[in-house]
């Protein structure tokens, strides 16, 4: 595995290495068929989709272990990365600067890191959500198995598990967006792994001055 | 009574209208069980393994009147048995024939998400229907009273029909032709109900039962089964019957007002981003080389 934040010929930046593209490869296909699943069962309005899929009783028979397999992926990610997703004072006033990054004034941001203040709060997001879909996902697996006098657990989880997955869902699309539309460039390095000089000056100043100024230390 | 009492008026997962619906005249049927008059003899839970043809499974002695437990994906009908002892010291032996309440408005098919899974005809009569049932358990957390059950073989959810394809016949369900104390009626719900307030009219001016009554619990639109009995203040004591059943809040919250906000969300949060496209566009328009191409040679 090769440390990211690193120069790689042609004037390019290794931003992601491949344990993480791979990672964030496997989350994604879990997610989306998690999420297209999920809707199935949300609303009989698109129910259609499960019945694409092989049937709902497919879909009910695949949703939990697809959950295990994004919520592995979730904290392989948690391993790669929680270190580097810490609150800073300039995630701080990130925030503050909000409004210019999404009118699309980069200029007038703090200078982010390898991560910005939204990446983080994405990060985070899916984290607490996946811990919530995993705890409560389990009781829905098994609902024959709760007791009758434990049934409050039940109760519980189909309010906690449509809620928490309506939170990934903004996130989610959110993180579409920006992937897809708003940044040229991003898909490209979660697929390739690396990112042009410009990208990294333009969306990531201050990771960008680490990696040239030569202080960076290699990332695991 | 015809087919058309077989009309469907309300369906589990449903997006479109129900056929059924506000067709035919009112006509509800419901299913009478005077506790009072219950000696426990099991006649029904032998009828209803009859009728519909149920596998035979163990069953769980435990020093009571009482066949097992508490009813099985392949058992609908069972007689809970409670040795209760009074203020004054004497014994009373309560039994009640435990099955599915068959609710007005169904917790069970308010959880269901699979189209047509669960169904309530015209007549009143909540049923499953295995072959839409997907094997989600939401119906099991959707019902106030234990019903639904789980089979883990089939992973489908099976409970009490009210003899579904009896009551079509024009046929009383089962268990009530079984019933040799007539502790059992079967009938329009107006007829069945006048009946069980008559006899708890008789318990409490004759038989010095004061607290007599009719559980017929509003909480979820009344039920399709109702029963006399001699406490109607203490429902608890016949094998656990809720005071007040009703859906559980969070269904409700997860069937009503998260839906809608959620759905609300969803697509404003899809029309806000393709707005937002249109009025921003991307972050990068002005710089050619900061997309993927970037430097390569």
């Amino acid at each position: 595995m090769s440390p990211t934040g690193q120069s790689v010929p042609r004037g390019r930046i290794l931003r992601y290495t491949l344990h993480e593209r791979l990672n964030h490869w496997v989350a994604a296909v879990s997610y989306v068929y998690l999420l297209l699943t999920g809707l199935a069962f949300w609303s009989p309005w698109l129910f259609w989709i499960a019945v694409i899929l092989g049937g709902a009783p497919v879909s009910r028979m695949l949703h939990p272990w697809a959950g295990l397999v994004f919520f592995g992926s979730v904290l392989y990610m948690y391993k790669l990365w929680a270190a580097q997703m810490r609150n800073t004072a300039a995630d701080r006033a990130w925030w503050k600067a909000v409004r210019y990054y999404s009118t699309n004034q980069d200029d007038k941001m703090p200078p982010a890191g390898r991560y910005n203040a939204g990446q983080k709060f994405l990060f985070w997001g899916f984290f607490w959500s996946a811990l919530f879909l995993l705890l409560s996902g389990v009781v829905l697996w098994f609902p024959e198995y709760i007791s009758w006098n434990l049934r409050f657990l039940r109760y519980l989880a189909v309010l906690i598990h449509p809620a928490a997955a309506l939170l990934t869902i903004g996130l989610f699309m959110i993180h579409l967006y920006m992937g897809l539309f708003a940044e040229h460039g991003a898909l490209d390095s979660v697929i390739h792994g690396d990112v042009s000089e410009t990208f990294a000056k333009r969306y990531h100043p201050a990771w960008y001055k680490e990696i040239v100024g030569g202080t960076s230390t290699p990332r695991k | 009574m015809s087919q058309e009492a077989l009309r469907i008026q309300k369906i589990s997962g449903h997006a479109g209208t129900v056929p059924g619906e506000g067709t035919q005249r009112e006509f509800t049927v419901c299913k009478l069980i005077d506790t009072t008059t219950c000696i426990g003899c099991k006649a029904c839970e032998v009828a209803c393994m009859e009728w519909n043809d149920l596998p035979f499974g163990e069953t769980v002695f435990d020093n009571t009147y009482q066949t097992m437990p508490e009813t099985r994906w392949n058992y609908w009908n069972l007689i809970l048995f409670n040795e209760h002892e009074r203020e004054d010291g004497t014994l009373m032996w309560l039994m009640r024939k435990n099955q599915c309440m068959h609710c007005a408005e169904p917790g069970c098919l308010a959880a269901c998400p699979s189209d047509g899974a669960i169904i309530q005809y015209a007549n009143g009569i909540v049923d499953f229907q295995q072959e839409h049932c997907i094997g989600c358990g939401y119906c099991i957390t959707g019902c106030p009273f234990n019903i639904p059950k789980f089979n883990p073989e089939t992973k489908r959810v099976f409970k009490c029909t009210l003899c579904a394809d009896r009551v079509g016949e024009g046929l009383e369900p089962a268990c009530i032709k079984a019933c040799p104390t007539g502790c059992l009626h079967f009938g329009s719900k107006d007829d069945m109900k006048f009946l069980a307030e008559g006899r708890a009219k008789q318990l409490r001016d004759h038989y010095n039962f004061p607290n007599a009554g009719v559980y017929d619990p509003q909480g979820v639109g009344g039920t399709g089964v109702i029963y006399v009995l001699h406490d109607a203040n203490q429902p608890e004591l016949y094998g656990g019957l809720p005071k007040d059943p009703h859906v559980p809040w969070t269904v409700k919250l997860w069937k009503g007002p998260l839906k809608w906000l959620g759905n609300v969300a969803m697509i404003g949060g899809l029309i806000g981003l393709f707005v937002h496209y249109l009025s921003f566009g991307p972050k990068d328009r002005d710089e050619e080389d900061v997309s993927a191409g970037g430097k390569k040679p």
